[in-house]
């Protein structure tokens, strides 16, 4: 065996391993030196990045992946803890790593004057390190213990600025509903341990019975899922985190909130994928229920989130309402495809939807980026007292231009590719959901052009001789940078991206026979 | 929070050692008896939480700072999983046993039957225990140390 088929071999244990040794390691650096801290936490990511590549290459050309922990060779993974790597996880894993690396980037200069970084760094690298687990795990109750984490480390992450009264309160509603969250899963899991005496996902796909009990367990798991996910009627920790959270820390909490939304994909599709496309209730089958509830949802979703976006002053309040409406657009497109499965058009709203969780990252990751280089230059969070920034900030403002059309789904940019792809897909479902969406996003633009009126353009306010507005410095403008170069390269050539990663990721999503068929055939 | 009464003291000087004594061994003996280093752990924490109530979390932090109990909590953190990076390394699996039986420390194989349990056995899982008991007494007394000496700053309470 060469040294890289071993390292293939080995890398879905070292992709969750590796930051979690750097998660410890670099607090102690930090007593050494900062500057060398800095540098180590962005090698350990990077480092990552390095291996999830290597994984992803072979998982895209020769299929999923099993590692099983602790055994040497493969012996009843049914019983062992397993990681199962397909290419849904590990797109979303690349989505993940690459939010990580440009928020470590950005922070290096946003939070040089703050103190307790130490802890900052190893808490986003813990957060980093449990994002990934959730994404790459074939075994429920693992998915909740990373989950457990990340709801930990995330209220950790929130409280950063902890000398604001509402970031400890935004931290504190987040630990209070993230933890009876992941107790409601704790709860499920122990429903289905005791009826089937699994707990990976594999084996309880293949044994699922869809007894009573079976579909409490779903609403349980959707339910909390899409609460971790900021859907409507669970969504109001949502922009209360994302608003008074450092925008760096934002980015790798958006990574925890967007692998919650593949574990709805997950347990949809994977495990009560077999069940739901069988079954039978009111004289419909059962994806079309479960898909036109999530249809529901996300129209609601859509709708409550831009609506309050175009009420809100402060900035990142403001982008963190859009991000709600951003979810919507994926929950619409999943919904769609799974309350049309089988036909045409559900392929292409699957397309959609798992391309805008990328694009969905890369947009709101962009604006929150630019929010922060906006507070980071001013201090001001509220538009009111902003203005005339686009005479100092000439970069900011390009990448601010970017990152609302990118939203909005202006034609150059990677939102277009996206959106386009869920309303053609959701038209042929119902005109009616396509027209919503459209109207929505019409009103994203108006919003985002409010903001780029009031705070970039006109007279310029509040200077003072003292501070002297400047642009942002350059770690910051590369960061941003990053997500706009992406953000124009996905708009150009959608199709590398959709043929290269979307694809395979979406067809691993609707083929749950094979991620079965991983575990149970390798008996 | 000042020092109590010297019934309390004297109660504390003869207890605490006792205590360091029982969590040390349940940690050490993790891989034999119930236990291991994460109770262990919580037990010698309590007998540092005793030192804290009694002769109050000023007197404590004179002789012992929160950054060094956080540098070691980190320690153990890491060398936990260092152990496990010395799996891959050994015996080619994440977490891997490289040290059971092989006649190295704790590398013993134990014999089978109604024996005595031998000490010298059980591969890293006795490493594995000393270093989370090095996190767990570290990270808790930590904790106990800032919020006994947090809650008992008057300033707080204006």
């Amino acid at each position: 065996m060469t040294p890289l088929e071993f390292l293939i071999e080995q890398s879905p244990a070292l992709i969750v391993a590796v930051p979690l040794l750097g998660a410890f390691l670099t607090s102690l650096i930090g007593r050494v030196n900062e500057k060398a801290r800095n540098i180590f936490a962005l090698f350990i990511v990077c480092l990552t990045g390095v291996l999830i590549a290597i994984l992803a290459s072979d998982v895209l050309t020769s299929g999923p992946r099993l590692y099983v922990f602790g055994a040497q060779n493969l012996q009843v993974p049914m019983v062992r803890i397993i990681f199962e790597v397909d290419s849904m996880s590990i797109f979303m894993a690349i989505i993940t790593i690459i939010l990580a690396l440009v928020a470590l980037v950005y922070s290096w200069s946003f939070l040089k004057e703050y103190d307790g970084l130490d802890k900052f760094y190893t808490l986003a690298l813990l957060l980093i390190t449990s994002t990934l687990g959730m994404e790459l795990t074939g075994d429920m109750f693992n998915f909740f213990v990373f989950l457990e984490i990340s709801c930990i480390t995330s209220c950790a992450l929130i409280a950063f600025w902890i000398t604001e009264g509402e970031a400890l309160e935004a931290a504190f509603k987040y630990l209070v509903i993230s933890s009876i969250g992941a107790l409601f899963i704790l709860f499920s899991i122990g429903l289905l341990y005791a009826q089937y005496n699994a707990l990976n996902i594999a084996t309880l796909a293949s044994v699922l019975q869809f007894s009573f009990v079976d579909k409490i367990i779903l609403v349980l798991l959707v339910v909390v899922l899409a609460m971790k996910a900021g859907v409507v009627p669970m969504h109001m920790w949502l922009p209360d985190s994302y608003g008074r959270a450092p925008p760096s820390v934002i980015l790798v909490i958006m990574g925890a909130t967007l692998a919650s939304f593949y574990g709805i994909l997950r347990v949809i599709f994977t495990l009560y994928g077999e069940v739901l496309t069988t079954t039978m209730r009111f004289n419909l089958p059962m994806h079309v229920l479960v898909g036109w509830l999530l249809i529901a949802l996300a129209v609601v979703t859509i709708i409550v989130g831009v609506l309050m976006a175009l009420i809100q002053s402060d900035f990142m309040r403001l982008i963190a309402y859009v991000a709600v409406a951003e979810i919507g657009y994926m929950l619409l497109a999943v919904g769609t495809g799974f309350a049309a499965w089988g036909t045409a058009y559900a392929t292409t709203a699957l397309h959609g939807g798992v391309l805008h969780i990328l694009n969905d990252a890369l947009d709101i990751g962009l604006l929150f980026l630019v929010a922060g280089a906006v507070y980071y230059v001013t201090k001001k969070r509220l538009l009111d007292d902003l203005g005339g920034l686009a005479r100092t900030m000439k970069y900011t403002t390009v990448f601010l231009l970017i990152g609302l059309l990118a939203v909005a789904g202006m034609p150059p940019l990677n939102g277009f590719a996206s959106k386009f792809l869920i309303y053609e897909s959701v038209y042929q479902l119902n005109p009616i959901l396509a027209i919503v969406a459209i109207l929505c996003s019409i009103l994203m633009l108006a919003i985002f052009v409010k903001v780029f009126y009031a705070a970039f353009l006109g007279p310029q306010r509040n200077i003072t001789a003292s501070t002297g507005l400047k642009e942002a410095p350059r770690s910051m403008l590369i960061a941003m940078g990053v997500f706009a170069a992406a953000a124009i390269f996905i708009g150009l050539f959608p199709n590398y991206v959709l043929d290269t990663l979307v694809k395979p990721a979406v067809s691993a999503l609707l083929n749950h026979a094979d991620y079965i068929g991983m575990v149970i055939g390798g008996v | 929070m000042s020092s109590m009464s010297k019934i309390v003291r004297t109660m504390t000087n003869i207890l605490f050692p006792l205590t360091m004594i029982f969590g040390l061994y349940v940690i050490a003996h993790g891989h034999l008896t119930p236990g291991g280093g994460f109770q262990g752990g919580a037990i010698v924490a309590s007998a540092c939480a005793l030192l804290v109530v009694t002769y109050g979390s000023r007197w404590v932090l004179g002789r012992i700072k929160e950054k060094r109990l956080s540098t070691f909590e980190s320690i153990g953190a890491v060398s936990f999983i260092t152990l496990a990076f010395l799996g891959l390394v050994f015996s080619m699996v994440f977490f891997g046993n490289f040290l059971a039986g092989s006649n190295l420390l704790f590398g013993t194989t134990p014999v089978t039957g109604s024996t005595l349990a031998d000490f010298n056995t059980g591969g890293v899982l006795p490493l594995m225990n000393f270093a989370v008991g090095i996190k767990v007494v570290t990270g808790l007394f930590a904790i106990v140390l800032i919020m006994a000496y947090a809650s008992s700053t008057k300033e707080w309470n204006s």
